[in-house]
């Protein structure tokens, strides 16, 4: 642990991305399994310990420290892990260590006897924790973990907590732990790529095959993940249509759908598992493949009768849940509009071009049931101005926008270059009045950085239509974060009202009705696109504009 | 205690004693004023006269070219005092720079401390705090909530140590406050052995010339502008934390950043400072200084003057001892802690 406290220490502290990279090598190097492997996993979050939870380090910490202390220092640390590393009872240093200038008594002069490290030779390592840890069950839990934190430093409970819970937060991405192992061994990242979501943690194979001691796992009868192409957003510059493709971004979450090996798994966009909130699904997806769509709701609102695709809203009520009832699967039923085909027939697809794909997928859509998928059309257009048109119709016919692939393009994971470009079609934007402002977390635990924003009822009041925590630089946050503590009326917990004179001009994707706010009204990725300190608050949207722009 | 007017009165602009006429760090200009250390956030420029030690008017002077021997001033030196109005002041060492002072004040048998900010951890640079009894004691409050617990600060100087060997190629670029922290950053790095010279930034030359002229001794001393990038390989620069990620460092071997604040102590605050290596090394007493010290004052009333107060108003509650939190405005909590 003592190691591993030690390298996430450096990462939190490490901004250069090669630096990361050269401390992550070289931890992978010089590290046993399985501990390595524990490692890679909890920088990455791929662990999850289902009877560790934040609220059994809170109770933890609710019986050894006062709660409104715990509160206030949760609210100033702004990351519960780091809270209760700091909290967690130890004997106290005795603060007199040296000497200093001029007259000290001798009786108060306390010299600090040397510390004992917690972990010395043979103290608790990572897979000794990992195993302690997910052997607890909801009732022994809380003693385990606090034996745990009783063996370690504050570094140590850090790190404990932190592969505990979750939520790392030391700028290391999948991808760049994947390119410290493809670095660390001298192998390919793209087969990293490809096996990290086959081989569950510590990776036990994966470190073996790295060091030459094994062949490459065979994946042959597993139904694994692959990683998701991605796309840069479109800024400003056209293509040319003899190289790109163009199809519309429907607005569901994009999934992939996995047959082998006798198993069919729906993977989301991280490679999470969602298939047992969608049984229909895979039930219905009986093809040795592996596709790449959007998952809809049947529907009117996206394209009409013709788009065929119920709301993002719609699509909500389906998400989130472990089991599904009759009800939902008859009320808002689900299917996939298929983007890609990335294997078929136990042949691997990605490396062909865009267009050989599409040939094949065209092929092989029919062999799917129609009722669960269908094909997500290429849109016709002569050149790209013709496109343009198009685009500028999508917010009426409430879809989010358009793909642009690159028809000589592979697939590939991740966002590369030149290949993807998603062209989201242009946001909303209101005039909101400042009402409350929270601090953030972590980075931005002691700014005022999280707005919730209001326009004007008919009858003069301004009711909360959304929060906002994005959109402006550092600059404007340091500006916004003092016109917060200048302008404080009130004060509840951690969340200040403040005098409703500051118009922020928020762009937002859509609005649909909700209960979330008072106003009935909820935006979908709001952000501050201005700050209008020239706009009088009097002068701010009203909640019926906002109203009419409901989709 | 019944009081039915006190004589002490807390105004969001300071602490006025109103049987003497006189104002206790105010953050504005006014006619009398006694002054606990040398940072700009409590020793304001623009008053008529001024009450502090000698080495704090020496600082004022340095800083705002207040005439330290001017009539009007008086200094006013530790375990010393002065009347007015009925009131007796005296001064006591606080322990948090050169020449800061705890301020008692007695009127018709009471007494209130007025600690200014302290710590209680040695510093060669400074004199100890001193505890001195009263009815009420005056706080200030700035790491006052239990996360706060400085480690030893031998053991923060052996961390900048191991950088500065590690990488021999690069320099370590030490963010420290101009008065008093980078002072006492280099006399811990004498007291660890460090005879190198020590490379500074401009802005800290004349208080660490000052530090010297009071008996404190930092060794060689080089300016950063007077030297060559490639000596300062290998080697510890001081700058203030402004300069940390400013254009400045430009000049420097390829600096490692450091900076020394008990702030470092929390990693996301260092995060933001875009810091690589946090030095938790304070002026402020932390957590169980502030506590301990309250429970070897053991005051009737404690005032809680800046930084975290509910926290420490929550311990003085959990404890049964009488508190309130004064709300004092333009303490700067972020540059020099």
């Amino acid at each position: 642990m003592k190691r591993f406290a030690a390298l996430i220490d450096r990462l939190v502290y490490t901004r250069s991305r090669n630096s990361k990279l050269a401390l992550i090598v070289d931890y992978l190097k010089h590290t046993p399994d399985p501990d390595r492997g524990w490692a890679l996993a909890a920088l990455t979050d791929a662990l999850d310990f289902p009877a560790v939870k934040a609220g059994t380090v809170r109770a933890l910490l609710g019986a050894r420290v006062d709660e409104e202390l715990f509160r206030l220092s949760r609210h100033f640390v702004g990351d519960t892990a780091e809270t209760a590393a700091l909290l967690w009872p130890e004997k106290p240093l005795p603060f007199r260590e040296g000497v200093g200038v001029g007259h000290v008594d001798g009786a108060q002069l306390q010299q600090a006897p040397p510390r004992p490290s917690p972990e010395g030779e043979g103290g608790l390592s990572i897979s000794q924790a990992v195993d302690a840890l997910s052997t607890a069950t909801r009732s022994d839990a809380p003693a385990i973990l606090a034996s745990l934190l009783d063996r370690l430093d504050a570094d140590g409970r850090y790190a404990l907590l932190k592969l505990a819970l979750g939520g790392m937060r030391v700028g290391v991405s999948a991808r760049l732990a994947k390119q410290a192992f493809a670095q660390a061994f001298a192998v390919p990242v793209d087969d990293v790529e490809e096996l990290w979501h086959a081989i569950p943690p510590p990776y036990a194979p994966l470190f073996a095959w790295g060091e030459g001691r094994a062949p490459c796992p065979d994946l042959a009868d597993v139904a694994f993940f692959r990683p998701f192409m991605l796309a840069h957003p479109l800024e400003g510059e056209s293509l040319d249509l003899s190289d790109f493709a163009a199809e519309w971004k429907w607005d569901g979450i994009r999934v992939q759908l996995v047959h082998g090996g006798g198993e069919t798994r729906l993977y989301s966009r991280g490679g999470e598992e969602i298939g047992g909130a969608f049984p229909e699904l895979l039930a219905a997806f009986d093809q040795d493949a592996v596709i790449d769509g959007e998952l809809l709701v049947r529907g009117e609102a996206q394209g009409g009768a013709a788009g065929g695709a119920a709301s993002f809203n719609a699509l909500q009520q389906r998400l989130g849940r472990k089991t599904v009832t009759k009800r939902m699967l008859a009320d808002y039923p689900a299917f996939v509009r298929v983007y890609d085909l990335l294997a078929v027939d136990g042949n691997d697809l990605r490396g062909l071009s865009w267009i050989e794909r599409r040939r094949q997928l065209e092929a092989f859509v029919p062999r799917l049931a129609a009722s669960h998928f269908d094909l997500s059309p290429v849109i016709e257009a002569a050149h790209f101005d013709e496109l343009a048109e198009l685009r500028a119709g999508a917010r009426d016919a409430a879809i989010e926008g358009m793909m642009l692939k690159r028809r000589d393009a592979p697939y590939v994971a991740g966002r590369r270059a030149g290949f993807w470009y998603k062209w989201k079609r242009d946001p909303l934007v209101a005039d909101c009045v400042m009402l409350y402002a929270q601090r953030g977390n972590g980075r931005r635990a002691s700014f005022y950085s999280d707005y919730t924003f209001g326009c004007w009822t008919d009858a003069g009041e301004l009711l909360p239509v959304g929060k906002a925590y994005s959109g402006f630089t550092d600059e404007e946050l340091k500006w916004l974060d003092k016109f917060v503590r200048d302008h404080t009326i009130d004060r509840f917990g951690p969340v200040r009202e403040v005098e409703k004179t500051l118009v922020l001009e928020v762009a937002f994707d859509s609005i649909h009705a909700s209960k979330r706010h008072k106003s009935g009204l909820a935006m979908r990725f709001p952000r501050i696109s201005r700050i209008r300190c020239d706009k009088p608050a009097e002068e701010a949207d009203r909640i019926a504009t906002l109203r009419a722009m409901v989709t | 205690m019944a009081r039915t007017k006190p004589w002490l009165e807390p105004h969001p602009h300071g602490l006025y004693v109103r049987p003497a006429d006189l104002w206790i760090d105010p953050a504005r200009p006014v006619e009398r004023a006694a002054v606990t250390h040398g940072h700009a956030d409590h020793a304001r420029s623009g008053h008529h006269a001024v009450f502090a030690t000698p080495e704090t008017l020496a600082i004022m002077a340095l800083r705002y070219g207040v005439d330290a021997a001017a009539g009007h001033n008086q200094a006013v030196a530790y375990g010393d005092g002065f009347e007015r109005g009925g009131v007796r002041f005296s001064f006591h060492p606080a322990g948090h720079v050169l020449g800061s002072a705890q301020i008692a004040m007695e009127y018709r048998g009471e007494r209130i401390v007025v600690t200014g900010d302290y710590k209680r951890r040695p510093d060669p640079t400074c004199a100890p705090f001193e505890i001195v009894p009263c009815d009420i004691f005056i706080t200030e409050a700035t790491f006052g909530l239990p996360v706060f617990r400085h480690p030893p600060t031998r053991d923060e100087i052996a961390k900048l140590l191991a950088a500065v060997r590690a990488e021999p190629d690069r320099c370590v670029l030490v963010g420290a406050y101009a008065l008093g922290k980078a002072q006492r950053v280099i006399a811990e790095l004498r007291a660890a052995g460090w005879q190198a010279p020590i490379y500074i930034h401009g802005a800290l030359e004349r208080m660490c010339a000052l530090y010297a002229d009071h008996g404190v001794d930092l060794g060689e001393l080089r300016l950063v502008g007077e030297s060559d990038k490639a000596e300062m390989a290998g080697q510890i620069v001081l700058a203030p934390p402004s300069a940390l990620n400013d254009r400045w460092s430009r000049r420097l071997p390829d600096p490692v950043t450091a900076m020394a604040s008990g702030w470092m102590r929390v990693r996301q605050r260092a995060r933001q400072r875009m810091v690589e290596l946090p030095l938790v090394i304070s002026d402020h007493a932390d957590w169980d200084e502030l506590t301990a010290t309250i429970v070897e004052v053991d005051p009737q009333e404690s005032w809680i003057t800046h930084g975290s107060e509910e926290g420490l108003l929550r311990w003085c509650e959990m404890t049964q001892r009488r508190a309130r939190a004064l709300h004092l405005v333009g303490r700067d909590l972020e540059e020099e802690a």
